[in-house]
């Protein structure tokens, strides 16, 4: 169930929009996986599209986001080029990375996107660094810091959360809870599962939001951001959410029923958004199929792109090790 | 603009805080983070008066969370800063380890080019304090092993004075150990000196043997070469004095000159620098040996609190001179 309000129509197309792409780009990723075109480790964010679609859209380009190894949304979202996630993914060098991150590790500093973060809850001190740089040169932005439910586990979390709030830094930190650390479900990882509560420990306003509700998420995350510019201080936003697809490719999905998958896909944030929007005749029928007909052209020229893309020779495999000097930054 | 004279004879704690202050005078994006470095004046002293001299932005207390301020100074660092992280001893610095290696490290490679880390991160070390085992640690080989760092061993009071300034220019992330038995030893610091933080420096020419060592190595090999010269033998002192790259060029001149060689280092003896050291002479130069390679490293035990059996855990001067002997006989 949707919040029910007000919906400014393009803006409501426009989160729709972004929602179907992120669904539909995932599941090209993993036709792409089984056909062994992408190796390596694969995380879809299938069923979690309204938590980056909702956070990211009230942003601004000079925020900072730092993110998970479940990144391709937040990536797309933030505006990398479908292709050019696609090519990472082959590997290919015309990926976002130069093809050496792959799935897990989109990077593209123009957009002020900082990984593709792999050691959970490993960027969650990098962030409270951005924002404490930005803060020392009077910049204004802040840093959005996407982690799981898992992450709240690791002490990094606890001392980043701990030194921005000793610090004051403006980081609007984003717990995605899809309810499971890999396998091990909220209930077996965390002694309290209140997680909101968490902020209190560390004098950090906190709200939870039902991830799958793409108005909700906005909502929350225009509070969170009105907050962090009213107290220059972090914010910590919950969003409870749910993964329809295994944690990665090579997950047989042991620790949980296929009712409960079924149960949470009646939540699914895309027809449910949809549906509102057509409820309130925002978009009408003809409208859609051509959304999804653009979208999945763009995803077939992402993959089109890739295919297309070439290997870095093995003649660069030591080049970035080191940097030549600080003027090609 | 420094009040500080060309050659002073100082501590080198002194020389080390004379250095700390004239990179915050240098540059506004310098700041220093670490335990204890404010109000408290530093857990050894270095700091000391530095807060109240330059203000609790660019000198601040952190929590005890290792790997947390450790990334928020790489994180720091990413936004355009030029922090100096300072880990109050190696012996906590593992649990820094994982933001040093999976981020500070590897961001560069990992983003294709994108993200360079300028962080600067000191590190008090060593051994002969009377601190047992948990506080008597020569991890110098740990970071060195890692591809992306450049890690600097401070063994002489010309370089406590010069190292850091040249350290903080550099793009990529510095390690500098630092050596707490040293800190009370008085020594002259040339403050206008041309370093070269990438070359080992011959710190006493000779043509009999050469003395490879770093660290609390240098002086006590200096000793012994003093005291092997009233016996007839003249030995170099090479002070590696980075450790990561190697400079492996003085390794083989040295050696190519003097066709004997004995490695001193405080570090447990597998898998050191020494083991390195070695298998460079021997991959490059084993023609020009007279002589088997010989080392003198730290005994491979955790390191007792009595002072006669922590002495017998690390090379003296008496070993050295002794072991020369044996070599040139």
């Amino acid at each position: 169930m949707i919040s029910s309000q007000h919906i400014e129509k393009e803006h409501g197309k426009g989160l729709l929009f972004q929602m179907k792409r992120i669904r539909r780009f995932e599941e090209k990723s993993a036709e792409m996986y089984t056909k062994s075109k992408i190796r390596g480790f694969l995380h879809l964010y299938i069923g979690e599209e309204a938590v980056a679609v909702g956070v990211l859209n009230a942003l601004t380009d000079d925020d900072k986001v730092l993110s998970t190894y479940r990144e391709h949304g937040h990536a797309l979202v933030r505006g990398i080029d479908a292709g050019a996630i696609m090519a990472e993914m082959y590997g290919k060098q015309e990926g976002c990375s130069l093809g050496r991150g792959g799935s897990m590790h989109l990077f593209d500093i123009k957009k002020n996107f900082y990984g593709g973060n792999a050691i959970v809850a490993g960027h969650l001190p990098l962030a409270v660094g951005l924002a404490l740089a930005d803060k020392k040169q009077k910049k204004d932005n802040l840093t959005c810091c996407f982690f799981g439910e898992g992450a709240v586990a690791e002490g990094e979390f606890h001392e980043s959360m701990n030194l921005a709030s000793l610090f004051k830094v403006p980081v609007l930190f984003v717990c995605e809870n899809n309810g499971y650390a890999m396998g091990t479900a909220l209930k077996y990882t965390h002694s309290m599962q209140d997680l909101e509560k968490k902020g209190d420990c560390y004098n950090i306003p906190s709200a939870a939001v039902n991830g799958m509700d793409i108005m909700a998420v906005a909502n929350a995350t225009k509070q969170a951001i009105d907050e962090i510019r009213r107290t220059g201080g972090p914010y910590f936003l919950i969003c409870n959410t749910y993964r329809f697809r295994a944690h990665s490719m090579f997950d047989a999905e042991l620790y949980r029923s296929k009712e409960e998958v079924e149960e949470w896909k009646k939540q699914d944030p895309i027809p449910a958004f949809q549906k509102l929007l057509v409820d309130q005749d925002l978009i009408s029928k003809e409208e859609i199929r051509k959304m999804d007909q653009d979208i999945e052209q763009e995803m077939q020229e992402a993959v089109d792109f890739a295919e297309a893309g070439t290997w870095e020779p093995v003649e660069q495999l030591t080049k970035f090790v080191y940097s030549d000097s600080l003027e090609n930054r | 603009m420094h009040e500080y004279p060309t050659v002073a004879k100082i501590t080198y704690r002194e020389a080390l805080k004379q250095a700390i202050r004239e990179a915050l005078q240098d540059n506004d994006r310098v700041f220093l983070m670490g335990e204890d470095v404010g109000r408290y004046g530093g857990a050894f002293a270095v700091s000391k008066g530095l807060l109240e001299e330059f203000g609790p932005e660019r000198i601040m207390d952190v929590p005890l969370s290792e790997s947390g301020f450790a990334g928020t100074g790489i994180g720091a660092a990413l936004g355009g800063m030029r922090p100096i992280v300072e880990i109050m001893t190696v012996n906590f610095s593992l649990l820094a380890l994982d933001q040093i290696v999976n981020n500070a490290a590897t961001l560069l490679h990992m983003s294709g080019g994108q993200l360079n880390v300028p962080v600067v991160i000191r590190i008090g070390c060593g051994i002969g304090r009377q601190l047992a085992a948990q506080h008597s640690h020569s991890w110098e080989p740990i970071f060195a092993h890692i591809p992306g760092l450049k890690v600097l061993s401070i063994g002489t009071h010309e370089d406590a004075r010069n190292m850091l300034n040249l350290a903080l220019k550099e793009p990529d992330p510095v390690i500098i150990f630092e050596y707490t038995a040293m800190l009370n030893i008085e020594g002259e610091a040339q403050s206008d000196l041309e370093v070269d933080i990438h070359r080992a420096k011959i710190r006493r020419p000779g043509k009999d043997i050469s003395i490879i060592t770093y660290g609390p190595g240098v002086y006590k090999s200096l000793e012994a070469a003093a005291e092997l010269s009233k016996a007839g033998i003249d030995a170099e002192v090479l002070d590696l004095r980075v450790l990561r790259p190697l400079d492996v060029k003085s390794i083989i001149a040295s050696v190519s000159k003097t066709h004997r060689a004995l490695v001193v280092e405080e570090a447990w003896k597998s898998v050191s620098i020494s083991s390195e050291v070695i298998s460079i002479i021997v991959e490059n130069a084993f023609f020009e040996l007279d002589a088997p390679v010989k080392r003198l490293c730290g005994a491979e035990v955790p390191i007792p609190y009595p002072k006669h059996l922590e002495d017998a855990c690390i090379p003296q001067k008496e070993d050295i001179v002794n072991q020369i002997k044996k070599m040139m006989s």
